[in-house]
């Protein structure tokens, strides 16, 4: 079978956010980068699918020149090749980033032959549009099913599992389909040092597609308020276990 | 201005994030214009329990189709409405279905969508502020082309009741492809009934790296069954194995509640606390006095939890004389 898999490089933001002096951004001169939580479950589960059923993982990504390094990861952990969009730096909305990538499975299938699975995140962590996975499956007319936490693949389809309240939500679609999973999916391992090795010489392919119009345009960033309290001290080490009993108990939890 | 809401509905009524999208949408229709759709039958029987949140009309798609969640076809009501209405603004609450049912209308549409709004400004174009990062972030956008699409971020406005007549009620059959009719719910699992639940927890007992392994939650477990609450993580725990995803506390976890939330060596990143900011207090547990979570609680003890927990759950049981 033939597995593409969707990631968003975004910042890993610590404790406290720092915008850039023109709220356009975060200010991540400090900052590491990772896989979007949600999106590394996905890679997780394309490398594992193509273990057990032999075929080709492919991961994609839209982002600035500097994504190639979570491509890269991605590989790391059993995709085996990488397809980078280079937006040049700037952020695209869910429409514009659902174009690009749509455009461009066409033409990686075109090439290489229907994906039979496609993974995003259920949305990404930084921008959280909630859009960008059912957008690619509207405009290639495929099923598509959201915010996965269990996929088995069944015969030419596959059987989705979704968390809902008091349970899980079990869906059944063909292939070719398209999947947007959750962080829960699967506990995703470490990659082995070999393995990263290895994943400096595997491919990537650039493009660097055209951005369209911004329909929905950031204006600025704003960190909301703190509570603006400061944490009322009960005491120091174990000493502080009958002032604690009693906080809790003016809160009539104890 | 027209306003569209899409109702998620209960066994008994209507989900509460819908109630207070209605508040939201209404405020921002400026007028009584507020229309709303039910999917599946019996929904006409919602007309006195919308009517008082300020409906004026109720749509009930009525199809086979709806007798299990069935997400297109949902998506494809909401455009026929779309269609047939004009309205300026579609509105549903920030919940899974909400967004997913909004993005589905939106890409049939070819309209954009801004998910979880917590404000907007009419005029043109429409500008909203959103919420990224699971709430540690706002965004403030404009949003291109008619209707404007959007969901509400949970709890960002209460429902609010008006004194509203009873809705009238138009009963329509959305035209459905069969592209749309095969994406749905075809059996729901229950899950095992396990103790209190972590989203339910009046007190949650949450632990951080700082519990330094899956042994460390033992000291957790007593004080969380002491209090009748339920055991949370961070994600650094999740990640490591030490406890199931099913305890994250955190923007891609689970988002809690309760009335107070010990977190017990958990530094507090963003992602963190984007789960746990609903808590009604924050007792924080750790060594580092100078931890970001102390920037966000309300109580700390400055200590290492395997010794501060046991002692506080060996007061408790002091008190209680057990």
């Amino acid at each position: 079978m033939r597995v593409l898999v969707c990631v968003k490089r975004v910042p890993m933001t610590g404790g406290r956010i720092v915008l850039t002096e023109d709220a356009q951004e975060i200010d991540t001169a400090h900052l590491g980068f990772t896989i979007s939580p949600h999106e590394e479950c996905g890679i997780e589960e394309a490398a594992r699918l193509i273990e057990a059923h032999g075929g080709e993982s492919v991961v994609l990504t839209l982002g600035a020149a500097e994504a190639e390094e979570q491509l890269r990861d991605a590989m790391a952990l059993g995709i085996d090749r990488a397809l980078h969009l280079d937006s040049e730096g700037s952020e695209w909305d869910g429409q514009a980033t659902a174009e690009a990538i749509t455009n461009a499975i066409r033409a990686e299938e075109a090439a290489s032959g229907t994906f039979d699975l496609v993974f995003f995140g259920n949305e990404s962590a930084d921008a959280g549009g909630f859009q960008v996975g059912i957008r690619v499956a509207h405009a290639l007319g495929r099923p598509c099913v959201t915010g996965l936490k269990g996929i088995a693949v069944e015969g030419s389809g596959v059987r989705c599992e979704q968390e809902v309240p008091g349970g899980r939500d079990v869906y059944r679609i063909p292939f070719p389909a398209i999947v947007t999973v959750k962080e829960g999916l699967n506990l995703p391992h470490y990659p082995s040092v070999p393995a990263k090795l290895r994943a400096q010489r595997q491919p990537v392919d650039t493009a660097t597609p055209a951005r369209q119009e911004q329909r929905l345009r950031k204006l600025r960033l704003v960190v909301p308020e703190s509570r603006g309290k400061r944490a009322e001290v009960l005491g120091e080490g174990p000493a502080a276990a009958e002032r604690v009993v009693e906080v809790l108990r003016e809160i009539g939890v104890a | 201005m027209r306003a569209l809401v899409v109702i998620e509905r209960l066994a008994d009524g209507v989900d509460e994030l819908s109630l207070q999208a209605l508040a939201f949408g209404r405020g921002l229709a400026g007028g009584p214009d507020v229309h709303a759709l039910a999917v599946g039958e019996g929904g006409a029987d919602l007309a006195p329990l919308l009517g008082a949140h300020g409906v004026s009309e109720v749509h009930v798609a009525e199809h086979e189709a709806f007798v299990s969640y069935a997400p297109p076809a949902v998506a494809r009501a909401v455009v026929d409405l779309v269609e047939r209405l004009s309205p300026g603004l579609v509105l549903a609450a920030g919940s899974d279905r909400g967004n997913e049912v909004l993005a589905r209308a939106a890409a049939m549409v070819e309209l954009p969508f801004a998910a979880n709004c917590v404000d907007a400004t009419t005029g043109d174009p429409l500008r909203v502020t959103r919420q990224r990062w699971g709430g540690s972030l706002l965004e403030e956008a404009e949003l291109a082309g008619a209707p404007a699409l959007l969901t509400v971020a949970p709890h960002v406005v209460a429902a609010a009741p008006v004194d509203g007549a009873e809705a009238t009620v138009d009963t329509f059959t959305p035209t459905l492809s069969p592209d749309e009719l095969a994406v749905r719910v075809v059996e729901h699992v229950r899950a095992e009934a396990a103790g209190v639940s972590l989203s339910d927890a009046n007190v949650v007992v949450s632990g951080g790296r700082g519990t330094g392994s899956a042994e460390g939650f033992a000291v957790l477990e007593e004080l969380a069954e002491l209090l009748r609450g339920a055991v949370g993580c961070s994600r650094a725990v999740t990640m490591a194995g030490w406890r199931p995803h099913t305890d994250q506390v955190g923007q891609t976890g689970t988002k809690i509640a309760p009335d107070i939330y010990i977190a017990c060596g958990i530094s507090g990143a963003t992602q963190h606390m984007a789960g746990c900011k609903g808590a009604k207090k924050i007792l924080a547990i750790n060594v580092d006095p100078e931890a970001s979570i102390m920037a966000s609680a309300d109580y700390a003890v400055i200590g290492d939890l395997r010794e501060v927990v046991p002692a506080v759950s060996a007061e408790i049981r002091k008190a209680r004389g057990t």
